[in-house]
Protein backbone atom coordinates (compact mmCIF):
# COMPACT_ATOMS: atom_id res chain seq x y z
CA UNK A 1 0.00 0.00 0.00
CA UNK A 2 1.66 3.23 -1.09
CA UNK A 3 0.25 6.33 0.45
CA UNK A 4 1.82 9.71 1.10
CA UNK A 5 0.98 10.76 4.62
CA UNK A 6 0.52 14.44 5.24
CA UNK A 7 -1.13 15.18 8.54
CA UNK A 8 -0.10 18.83 8.19
CA UNK A 9 -2.86 19.24 5.65
CA UNK A 10 -5.40 19.36 8.46
CA UNK A 11 -3.78 22.50 9.89
CA UNK A 12 -3.52 24.28 6.55
CA UNK A 13 -6.08 26.78 5.38
CA UNK A 14 -8.66 26.41 3.97
CA UNK A 15 -8.95 22.81 5.21
CA UNK A 16 -8.60 23.65 8.90
CA UNK A 17 -11.39 26.22 8.61
CA UNK A 18 -13.53 23.77 6.60
CA UNK A 19 -13.44 21.16 9.32
CA UNK A 20 -14.43 23.58 12.06
CA UNK A 21 -17.16 25.14 9.94
CA UNK A 22 -18.48 21.66 9.20
CA UNK A 23 -18.36 20.75 12.86
CA UNK A 24 -20.31 23.91 13.69
CA UNK A 25 -23.05 23.00 11.21
CA UNK A 26 -23.22 19.46 12.56
CA UNK A 27 -23.71 20.80 16.09
CA UNK A 28 -26.27 23.38 14.94
CA UNK A 29 -28.39 20.80 13.09
CA UNK A 30 -28.14 18.29 15.93
CA UNK A 31 -29.00 20.68 18.76
CA UNK A 32 -31.95 22.36 17.01
CA UNK A 33 -33.31 18.99 15.84
CA UNK A 34 -32.95 17.60 19.33
CA UNK A 35 -35.02 20.46 20.75
CA UNK A 36 -37.84 19.60 18.34
CA UNK A 37 -37.47 15.87 19.01
CA UNK A 38 -37.58 16.25 22.77
CA UNK A 39 -40.65 18.49 22.89
CA UNK A 40 -42.57 16.65 20.17
CA UNK A 41 -41.53 13.26 21.52
CA UNK A 42 -42.72 14.15 25.02
CA UNK A 43 -46.14 15.16 23.73
CA UNK A 44 -46.53 12.03 21.58
CA UNK A 45 -45.18 9.80 24.35
CA UNK A 46 -47.71 11.22 26.81
CA UNK A 47 -50.51 10.78 24.23
CA UNK A 48 -49.65 7.09 24.07
CA UNK A 49 -50.15 6.64 27.81
CA UNK A 50 -53.48 8.45 28.15
CA UNK A 51 -56.30 5.98 28.90
CA UNK A 52 -58.44 7.04 25.96
CA UNK A 53 -58.40 5.33 22.54
CA UNK A 54 -58.21 8.44 20.29
CA UNK A 55 -55.01 10.10 21.61
CA UNK A 56 -53.44 6.66 21.86
CA UNK A 57 -54.25 5.93 18.24
CA UNK A 58 -52.80 9.27 17.15
CA UNK A 59 -49.62 8.63 19.12
CA UNK A 60 -49.25 5.10 17.78
CA UNK A 61 -49.87 6.21 14.21
CA UNK A 62 -47.21 8.90 14.52
CA UNK A 63 -44.62 6.53 15.94
CA UNK A 64 -45.30 3.78 13.39
CA UNK A 65 -45.22 6.23 10.48
CA UNK A 66 -41.96 7.89 11.40
CA UNK A 67 -40.17 4.75 12.53
CA UNK A 68 -40.97 2.62 9.49
CA UNK A 69 -39.73 4.96 6.76
CA UNK A 70 -35.96 5.31 6.31
CA UNK A 71 -34.62 8.67 7.44
CA UNK A 72 -33.15 9.42 4.02
CA UNK A 73 -36.53 8.86 2.34
CA UNK A 74 -38.14 11.16 4.91
CA UNK A 75 -35.51 13.79 4.17
CA UNK A 76 -36.26 13.61 0.44
CA UNK A 77 -39.99 13.80 1.17
CA UNK A 78 -39.53 16.97 3.23
CA UNK A 79 -37.17 18.53 0.73
CA UNK A 80 -38.57 17.54 -2.66
CA UNK A 81 -42.18 16.52 -2.07
CA UNK A 82 -43.61 18.72 0.69
CA UNK A 83 -43.09 22.03 -1.19
CA UNK A 84 -45.00 20.54 -4.16
CA UNK A 85 -48.03 19.20 -2.31
CA UNK A 86 -48.70 22.02 0.19
CA UNK A 87 -50.80 24.99 -1.01
CA UNK A 88 -49.09 27.13 -3.62
CA UNK A 89 -48.04 30.10 -1.47
CA UNK A 90 -46.61 27.89 1.26
CA UNK A 91 -44.71 25.91 -1.38
CA UNK A 92 -43.27 29.09 -2.88
CA UNK A 93 -42.18 30.19 0.58
CA UNK A 94 -40.45 26.87 1.22
CA UNK A 95 -38.67 27.01 -2.12
CA UNK A 96 -37.85 30.70 -2.42
CA UNK A 97 -38.64 32.64 0.74
CA UNK A 98 -37.04 30.52 3.42
CA UNK A 99 -33.39 31.37 4.12
CA UNK A 100 -31.12 28.28 4.16
CA UNK A 101 -33.86 25.84 3.09
CA UNK A 102 -31.53 22.79 3.27
CA UNK A 103 -30.57 23.55 6.84
CA UNK A 104 -34.11 24.06 8.14
CA UNK A 105 -35.43 21.06 6.22
CA UNK A 106 -32.77 18.88 7.78
CA UNK A 107 -33.54 20.23 11.26
CA UNK A 108 -37.30 19.67 10.95
CA UNK A 109 -36.89 16.23 9.38
CA UNK A 110 -34.47 15.00 12.03
CA UNK A 111 -36.63 16.50 14.76
CA UNK A 112 -39.76 14.67 13.60
CA UNK A 113 -37.91 11.41 13.00
CA UNK A 114 -36.24 11.35 16.40
CA UNK A 115 -39.42 12.61 18.01
CA UNK A 116 -40.88 9.15 17.37
CA UNK A 117 -37.93 7.56 19.14
CA UNK A 118 -38.11 9.96 22.09
CA UNK A 119 -41.84 9.25 22.32
CA UNK A 120 -41.12 5.55 22.79
CA UNK A 121 -38.63 6.31 25.58
CA UNK A 122 -41.03 8.70 27.34
CA UNK A 123 -43.77 6.12 27.10
CA UNK A 124 -41.60 3.35 28.53
CA UNK A 125 -40.42 5.74 31.27
CA UNK A 126 -43.99 6.50 32.30
CA UNK A 127 -44.81 2.80 32.03
CA UNK A 128 -41.96 1.98 34.43
CA UNK A 129 -43.51 4.08 37.21
CA UNK A 130 -45.69 1.97 39.45
CA UNK A 131 -49.37 2.71 39.00
CA UNK A 132 -49.69 3.49 42.71
CA UNK A 133 -48.03 6.86 42.15
CA UNK A 134 -50.59 7.91 39.58
CA UNK A 135 -53.43 6.69 41.76
CA UNK A 136 -52.00 8.48 44.80
CA UNK A 137 -51.70 11.72 42.84
CA UNK A 138 -55.28 11.41 41.60
CA UNK A 139 -56.48 10.61 45.12
CA UNK A 140 -54.85 13.83 46.32
CA UNK A 141 -57.11 15.73 43.96
CA UNK A 142 -54.63 16.54 41.18
CA UNK A 143 -56.07 16.83 37.69
CA UNK A 144 -54.74 14.56 34.93
CA UNK A 145 -52.59 17.42 33.60
CA UNK A 146 -51.17 18.01 37.07
CA UNK A 147 -50.49 14.30 37.53
CA UNK A 148 -48.36 14.33 34.39
CA UNK A 149 -46.79 17.71 35.11
CA UNK A 150 -45.80 17.14 38.74
CA UNK A 151 -45.58 13.37 39.20
CA UNK A 152 -45.23 11.21 36.10
CA UNK A 153 -43.05 13.31 33.77
CA UNK A 154 -40.42 14.46 36.31
CA UNK A 155 -39.92 10.88 37.48
CA UNK A 156 -40.00 9.51 33.94
CA UNK A 157 -37.34 11.90 32.61
CA UNK A 158 -35.02 10.93 35.42
CA UNK A 159 -35.45 7.24 34.66
CA UNK A 160 -34.88 7.58 30.92
CA UNK A 161 -31.73 9.68 30.93
CA UNK A 162 -29.55 6.82 29.56
CA UNK A 163 -31.75 5.98 26.54
CA UNK A 164 -32.34 9.67 25.88
CA UNK A 165 -28.58 10.17 25.81
CA UNK A 166 -28.18 7.56 23.12
CA UNK A 167 -31.07 9.14 21.22
CA UNK A 168 -29.32 12.50 21.32
CA UNK A 169 -26.16 10.85 20.02
CA UNK A 170 -28.33 9.31 17.31
CA UNK A 171 -29.46 12.79 16.24
CA UNK A 172 -25.86 13.92 16.30
CA UNK A 173 -24.76 11.06 14.04
CA UNK A 174 -27.80 11.21 11.78
CA UNK A 175 -27.21 14.92 11.14
CA UNK A 176 -24.65 13.63 8.63
CA UNK A 177 -27.56 12.70 6.35
CA UNK A 178 -28.11 16.41 5.81
CA UNK A 179 -25.21 16.30 3.35
CA UNK A 180 -27.46 14.55 0.83
CA UNK A 181 -29.55 17.72 0.41
CA UNK A 182 -26.55 20.04 0.48
CA UNK A 183 -25.81 21.00 4.08
CA UNK A 184 -22.02 21.03 4.20
CA UNK A 185 -21.52 19.59 7.67
CA UNK A 186 -18.61 17.66 9.15
CA UNK A 187 -18.86 14.45 7.09
CA UNK A 188 -19.42 16.42 3.89
CA UNK A 189 -16.40 18.60 4.66
CA UNK A 190 -14.14 15.59 5.22
CA UNK A 191 -15.31 14.11 1.92
CA UNK A 192 -14.65 17.45 0.26
CA UNK A 193 -11.10 17.56 1.62
CA UNK A 194 -10.56 14.02 0.35
CA UNK A 195 -11.72 15.03 -3.11
CA UNK A 196 -9.58 18.18 -3.20
CA UNK A 197 -6.36 16.78 -1.76
CA UNK A 198 -6.62 12.95 -2.05
CA UNK A 199 -5.60 12.84 1.62
CA UNK A 200 -8.56 10.67 2.58
CA UNK A 201 -7.01 9.14 5.68
CA UNK A 202 -6.29 12.46 7.32
CA UNK A 203 -9.63 14.00 6.37
CA UNK A 204 -11.78 11.07 7.52
CA UNK A 205 -9.64 10.63 10.64
CA UNK A 206 -10.28 14.24 11.64
CA UNK A 207 -14.05 13.75 11.32
CA UNK A 208 -13.85 10.39 13.14
CA UNK A 209 -11.96 11.90 16.06
CA UNK A 210 -14.41 14.79 16.37
CA UNK A 211 -17.46 12.50 16.33
CA UNK A 212 -15.89 10.15 18.88
CA UNK A 213 -14.86 13.00 21.16
CA UNK A 214 -18.35 14.47 21.21
CA UNK A 215 -19.84 11.03 21.91
CA UNK A 216 -17.38 10.47 24.73
CA UNK A 217 -17.98 13.92 26.22
CA UNK A 218 -21.77 13.61 26.08
CA UNK A 219 -21.69 10.09 27.56
CA UNK A 220 -19.49 11.19 30.46
CA UNK A 221 -21.58 14.28 31.15
CA UNK A 222 -24.87 12.38 31.06
CA UNK A 223 -23.47 9.57 33.20
CA UNK A 224 -22.69 12.12 35.91
CA UNK A 225 -26.09 13.76 35.49
CA UNK A 226 -27.80 10.40 35.69
CA UNK A 227 -26.04 9.53 38.94
CA UNK A 228 -26.81 12.93 40.47
CA UNK A 229 -30.50 12.79 39.60
CA UNK A 230 -31.08 9.10 40.22
CA UNK A 231 -34.14 8.36 42.33
CA UNK A 232 -33.16 6.18 45.28
CA UNK A 233 -34.67 2.72 45.01
CA UNK A 234 -35.44 2.95 41.29
CA UNK A 235 -33.27 1.38 38.68
CA UNK A 236 -32.78 3.30 35.49
CA UNK A 237 -33.67 1.85 32.10
CA UNK A 238 -30.44 0.76 30.50
CA UNK A 239 -29.39 2.44 27.26
CA UNK A 240 -30.11 0.21 24.30
CA UNK B 1 -53.02 18.82 -4.37
CA UNK B 2 -52.69 15.23 -5.55
CA UNK B 3 -54.67 15.98 -8.71
CA UNK B 4 -51.58 15.70 -10.87
CA UNK B 5 -50.47 12.38 -9.41
CA UNK B 6 -49.34 10.42 -12.43
CA UNK B 7 -49.55 6.65 -11.99
CA UNK B 8 -48.24 6.00 -15.49
CA UNK B 9 -44.83 7.33 -14.43
CA UNK B 10 -44.72 4.69 -11.70
CA UNK B 11 -45.83 1.96 -14.05
CA UNK B 12 -43.01 2.73 -16.44
CA UNK B 13 -40.53 2.92 -13.56
CA UNK B 14 -41.48 -0.42 -12.01
CA UNK B 15 -38.93 -2.70 -13.77
CA UNK B 16 -36.02 -0.44 -12.78
CA UNK B 17 -37.35 -0.03 -9.25
CA UNK B 18 -37.58 -3.81 -8.94
CA UNK B 19 -33.91 -4.07 -9.91
CA UNK B 20 -33.14 -1.54 -7.20
CA UNK B 21 -35.18 -3.47 -4.64
CA UNK B 22 -33.30 -6.66 -5.48
CA UNK B 23 -30.03 -4.83 -4.85
CA UNK B 24 -31.34 -3.53 -1.52
CA UNK B 25 -32.53 -6.98 -0.43
CA UNK B 26 -29.28 -8.62 -1.47
CA UNK B 27 -27.19 -6.07 0.42
CA UNK B 28 -29.45 -6.36 3.48
CA UNK B 29 -29.36 -10.17 3.48
CA UNK B 30 -25.59 -10.44 3.14
CA UNK B 31 -25.00 -7.69 5.70
CA UNK B 32 -27.30 -9.41 8.22
CA UNK B 33 -25.44 -12.72 7.84
CA UNK B 34 -22.04 -11.05 8.18
CA UNK B 35 -23.19 -8.76 10.97
CA UNK B 36 -24.70 -11.55 13.08
CA UNK B 37 -21.65 -13.77 12.56
CA UNK B 38 -19.11 -11.12 13.59
CA UNK B 39 -21.51 -9.77 16.21
CA UNK B 40 -21.62 -13.20 17.90
CA UNK B 41 -17.83 -13.43 17.84
CA UNK B 42 -17.54 -9.94 19.32
CA UNK B 43 -20.13 -10.73 22.00
CA UNK B 44 -18.25 -13.87 23.04
CA UNK B 45 -15.04 -11.83 23.10
CA UNK B 46 -16.71 -9.15 25.20
CA UNK B 47 -17.84 -11.71 27.74
CA UNK B 48 -14.43 -13.38 27.80
CA UNK B 49 -12.77 -13.49 31.23
CA UNK B 50 -9.47 -12.66 29.51
CA UNK B 51 -9.13 -8.89 29.97
CA UNK B 52 -7.31 -7.76 26.77
CA UNK B 53 -9.81 -9.66 24.60
CA UNK B 54 -12.90 -8.18 26.26
CA UNK B 55 -11.27 -4.75 26.25
CA UNK B 56 -10.60 -4.98 22.52
CA UNK B 57 -14.18 -6.02 21.76
CA UNK B 58 -15.62 -3.28 23.98
CA UNK B 59 -13.46 -0.62 22.31
CA UNK B 60 -14.46 -1.83 18.86
CA UNK B 61 -18.14 -1.66 19.72
CA UNK B 62 -17.97 1.75 21.40
CA UNK B 63 -15.86 3.17 18.59
CA UNK B 64 -18.19 2.09 15.78
CA UNK B 65 -21.27 3.10 17.72
CA UNK B 66 -19.95 6.64 18.03
CA UNK B 67 -19.65 7.14 14.26
CA UNK B 68 -22.29 8.06 11.66
CA UNK B 69 -22.88 5.27 9.14
CA UNK B 70 -22.26 7.65 6.23
CA UNK B 71 -18.77 8.37 7.51
CA UNK B 72 -18.10 4.63 7.86
CA UNK B 73 -19.32 4.09 4.29
CA UNK B 74 -16.98 6.83 3.05
CA UNK B 75 -14.10 5.31 5.03
CA UNK B 76 -14.47 1.85 3.53
CA UNK B 77 -15.32 3.09 0.06
CA UNK B 78 -12.03 4.94 0.14
CA UNK B 79 -9.98 2.55 2.23
CA UNK B 80 -10.74 -0.96 0.96
CA UNK B 81 -9.42 -0.49 -2.59
CA UNK B 82 -6.33 1.28 -1.16
CA UNK B 83 -5.58 -1.55 1.25
CA UNK B 84 -6.12 -4.33 -1.25
CA UNK B 85 -4.33 -2.42 -3.97
CA UNK B 86 -7.00 -3.11 -6.58
CA UNK B 87 -10.58 -1.91 -7.01
CA UNK B 88 -13.25 -4.40 -5.89
CA UNK B 89 -16.30 -2.36 -6.86
CA UNK B 90 -18.66 -0.29 -4.80
CA UNK B 91 -20.87 -3.17 -3.74
CA UNK B 92 -18.20 -5.08 -1.83
CA UNK B 93 -16.73 -1.96 -0.23
CA UNK B 94 -20.15 -0.96 1.04
CA UNK B 95 -20.95 -4.52 2.12
CA UNK B 96 -17.77 -4.63 4.23
CA UNK B 97 -18.68 -1.25 5.73
CA UNK B 98 -22.16 -2.51 6.67
CA UNK B 99 -20.86 -5.76 8.17
CA UNK B 100 -18.22 -3.99 10.28
CA UNK B 101 -20.68 -1.31 11.38
CA UNK B 102 -23.65 -3.55 12.14
CA UNK B 103 -21.49 -6.12 13.94
CA UNK B 104 -21.04 -3.53 16.70
CA UNK B 105 -24.82 -3.18 17.09
CA UNK B 106 -25.52 -6.92 16.83
CA UNK B 107 -22.79 -7.56 19.41
CA UNK B 108 -24.66 -5.56 22.05
CA UNK B 109 -27.93 -7.38 21.31
CA UNK B 110 -26.30 -10.81 21.39
CA UNK B 111 -24.39 -9.99 24.56
CA UNK B 112 -27.63 -8.96 26.27
CA UNK B 113 -29.21 -12.19 25.00
CA UNK B 114 -26.42 -14.33 26.41
CA UNK B 115 -26.60 -12.50 29.72
CA UNK B 116 -30.35 -13.07 29.85
CA UNK B 117 -29.68 -16.78 30.38
CA UNK B 118 -29.10 -17.30 34.08
CA UNK B 119 -25.65 -18.04 35.37
CA UNK B 120 -26.94 -21.16 37.12
CA UNK B 121 -27.23 -22.80 33.71
CA UNK B 122 -23.52 -22.26 33.07
CA UNK B 123 -22.77 -23.85 36.45
CA UNK B 124 -25.14 -26.72 35.70
CA UNK B 125 -23.38 -27.25 32.38
CA UNK B 126 -19.97 -27.36 34.04
CA UNK B 127 -21.32 -29.66 36.75
CA UNK B 128 -22.42 -32.08 34.02
CA UNK B 129 -18.85 -32.12 32.76
CA UNK B 130 -19.36 -30.05 29.61
CA UNK B 131 -16.51 -27.85 28.42
CA UNK B 132 -16.97 -24.06 28.09
CA UNK B 133 -17.44 -24.40 24.33
CA UNK B 134 -20.03 -27.16 24.72
CA UNK B 135 -21.93 -25.21 27.38
CA UNK B 136 -22.08 -22.17 25.11
CA UNK B 137 -23.01 -24.08 21.98
CA UNK B 138 -25.48 -26.58 23.43
CA UNK B 139 -27.07 -24.71 26.34
CA UNK B 140 -26.54 -20.96 26.38
CA UNK B 141 -26.58 -19.85 22.73
CA UNK B 142 -29.77 -21.71 21.69
CA UNK B 143 -31.70 -20.10 24.55
CA UNK B 144 -30.02 -16.74 24.02
CA UNK B 145 -30.89 -16.64 20.32
CA UNK B 146 -34.48 -17.51 21.12
CA UNK B 147 -34.68 -14.65 23.62
CA UNK B 148 -33.12 -12.08 21.35
CA UNK B 149 -34.82 -13.05 18.09
CA UNK B 150 -37.33 -10.16 18.23
CA UNK B 151 -34.60 -7.58 18.92
CA UNK B 152 -32.42 -9.08 16.17
CA UNK B 153 -35.32 -8.73 13.77
CA UNK B 154 -35.88 -5.11 14.83
CA UNK B 155 -32.21 -4.34 14.28
CA UNK B 156 -32.38 -6.01 10.86
CA UNK B 157 -35.31 -3.77 9.92
CA UNK B 158 -33.24 -0.75 10.95
CA UNK B 159 -30.46 -2.07 8.76
CA UNK B 160 -32.82 -2.59 5.85
CA UNK B 161 -33.67 1.11 6.19
CA UNK B 162 -30.01 2.03 6.58
CA UNK B 163 -29.06 0.41 3.26
CA UNK B 164 -30.71 3.44 1.62
CA UNK B 165 -27.57 5.35 2.68
CA UNK B 166 -25.59 3.75 -0.16
CA UNK B 167 -27.13 6.68 -2.02
CA UNK B 168 -24.10 8.73 -0.90
CA UNK B 169 -21.75 6.65 -3.02
CA UNK B 170 -24.18 6.32 -5.90
CA UNK B 171 -24.92 2.58 -5.81
CA UNK B 172 -28.24 1.78 -7.46
CA UNK B 173 -30.36 0.53 -4.58
CA UNK B 174 -34.12 1.07 -4.36
CA UNK B 175 -33.97 4.68 -3.18
CA UNK B 176 -31.17 5.74 -5.52
CA UNK B 177 -33.06 4.25 -8.45
CA UNK B 178 -36.18 6.15 -7.41
CA UNK B 179 -34.10 9.31 -7.17
CA UNK B 180 -32.56 8.79 -10.62
CA UNK B 181 -35.95 8.23 -12.21
CA UNK B 182 -37.39 11.21 -10.32
CA UNK B 183 -34.69 13.40 -11.84
CA UNK B 184 -34.99 11.87 -15.31
CA UNK B 185 -38.76 12.24 -15.55
CA UNK B 186 -38.95 15.26 -13.24
CA UNK B 187 -41.59 13.51 -11.11
CA UNK B 188 -40.17 13.63 -7.56
CA UNK B 189 -43.61 13.60 -5.89
CA UNK B 190 -44.72 10.28 -7.39
CA UNK B 191 -41.40 8.51 -7.05
CA UNK B 192 -40.53 9.50 -3.49
CA UNK B 193 -44.04 8.90 -2.18
CA UNK B 194 -44.01 5.48 -3.83
CA UNK B 195 -40.60 4.71 -2.30
CA UNK B 196 -41.85 5.81 1.12
CA UNK B 197 -44.97 3.63 0.85
CA UNK B 198 -42.96 0.57 -0.18
CA UNK B 199 -40.46 1.00 2.66
CA UNK B 200 -43.28 1.68 5.10
CA UNK B 201 -45.26 -1.43 4.21
CA UNK B 202 -42.20 -3.71 4.31
CA UNK B 203 -40.93 -2.30 7.61
CA UNK B 204 -44.38 -2.37 9.19
CA UNK B 205 -44.74 -6.05 8.31
CA UNK B 206 -41.31 -6.63 9.81
CA UNK B 207 -41.92 -4.74 13.04
CA UNK B 208 -45.37 -6.29 13.53
CA UNK B 209 -43.92 -9.77 13.19
CA UNK B 210 -41.11 -8.81 15.59
CA UNK B 211 -43.75 -7.93 18.19
CA UNK B 212 -45.63 -11.16 17.53
CA UNK B 213 -42.39 -13.15 17.92
CA UNK B 214 -41.78 -11.43 21.23
CA UNK B 215 -45.18 -12.53 22.53
CA UNK B 216 -45.10 -16.11 21.35
CA UNK B 217 -41.50 -17.18 21.08
CA UNK B 218 -39.53 -15.66 23.96
CA UNK B 219 -38.79 -17.94 26.88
Amino acid sequence: MNYKWDWGILLQEPYFGWIWAGFGWTCAVAILAWMIALSLGSVIGVLRTIPHPLPRAIGTAYVELFRNIPLLVQLFLWYFVVPEVVPREAGMFLKRGLPMPEFWTAVVCLGFYHGARVAEQVRSGIGAIRDGQRQAALAMGLTTTQVYRYVLLPVSYRIIIPPLTSDFLGVFKNSSLALTIGVIELTARSRQIEEYTFQGFEAFAAATVLYSLVTFAVMTLMHVTERRTRIPGMISLEAK
Amino acid sequence: MFGGFDYAVLERALPLLWQGMLFTLQLTGLAICGGVFFGTLLALMRLSPFRPVSFFAASYVNFFRSLPLILVIFWFYFLVPKMLGWPIGGFYSVLIAFVMFEAAYYCEIIRAGIQSVTRAQVHAGSALGLTYGQTMRLIILPQAFRNMLPVLLTQSIIMFQDTSLVYVVGLKDFLTTADLIANRDNRPVELFIFAAVVYFVLCLIGSTSARRLQRTYAI
